[in-house]
């Protein structure tokens, strides 16, 4: 039991160096936003998992607090790309902006 | 009957984080109280006697559907991450959903920031802007199918 535990730990930190990657290797923010939230949402799954199963006692705490986790990493991502839209130079690269007709596209610093 | 399951649901998430004690009891029973009636005031939303079947088909429709999209995204970072070029087309889409509801739509818009390659920026009424990584269709119709098809289908069950 406790070398499950402690594979899904390892895989869960395997995760989070995933996410650290990305963020370094991605060239524009957004794929920033989008390698970070689902290799930290997941990473933290299993690292959790990996605690819970080696101490069975706080299985049900584990379960709560991954429930709040898969709540709130991508609201918080959507926070921070919609922020970021916003704000930022957007990257050169785009194939399409759907979301120009929503936020008025170029002059939109003043708001 | 709003009430009641508010209460009840907080009261237990309290209990599960807290452990099972006499003090802790009393404390959760009046936090959760006063949460419940700031709650009511405050949030719109309802629950109904229909709450636990939802939930049932929450968990055993959607959960492992959306736990493996969560691993699929994953691999799909970790190709492009580890790809020496990183293959790349950008761009932000819109969807749109058939979702009635502030809940269900956040479900929705959480379900897709999860999956492969896209990131739900923001809402407006039935439209979701959504980033993604790699454009593949054209029009409206072709992203919603291709983007929220499968989880619009699985939500829908469970929100209705």
């Amino acid at each position: 039991m406790e070398i499950v535990s402690y594979v899904f730990m390892i895989i869960g930190g395997l995760f989070y160096l995933l996410g650290g990657l990305g963020v370094l290797r991605m060239p524009d923010t957004f794929d920033r936003i989008q390698a970070g939230t689902k290799a930290t949402t997941l990473g933290a799954f299993t690292l959790l998992i990996g605690i819970g199963i080696a101490n069975p006692d706080w299985l049900l705490k584990v379960f709560l607090i991954i429930v709040f986790i898969a709540l709130a990493n991508p609201i918080g991502s959507s926070a921070l790309a919609k922020a970021a839209y916003r704000s930022c130079e957007l990257p050169k690269n785009l194939v399409q902006d759907d979301l120009k007709e929503l936020f008025g596209g170029e002059d939109n610093d003043s708001n | 009957m709003k009430y009641v399951a508010t209460f009840l649901v907080l009261f237990a998430s309290y209990i599960l984080l807290a452990g099972f004690y006499v003090q802790e009891l009393i404390l959760g029973a009046i936090v959760s109280i006063i949460l419940t009636i700031i709650l009511a005031k405050l949030v719109n939303y309802t629950i109904d006697y229909r709450f636990p079947v939802k939930l049932l088909v929450f968990i055993f429709a959607y959960l492992p559907v959306f736990i493996w999209k969560l691993i699929l995204s994953n691999i799909d970072v970790a190709r492009r991450v580890l790809s020496p070029k990183i293959p790349l087309n950008p761009g932000f889409v819109k969807i749109k959903t058939d979702l009635k509801g502030d809940f269900a739509k956040l479900a929705l818009a959480n379900s897709i920031t999860l999956t492969p390659g896209t990131l739900s920026v923001d809402i407006k009424d039935e439209y979701i802007y959504v980033h993604t990584v790699d454009v593949k269709g054209k029009t409206l119709e072709e992203n919603t199918k291709n983007i929220s098809g499968i989880f619009e289908k699985l939500l829908g069950g469970v929100f209705k």
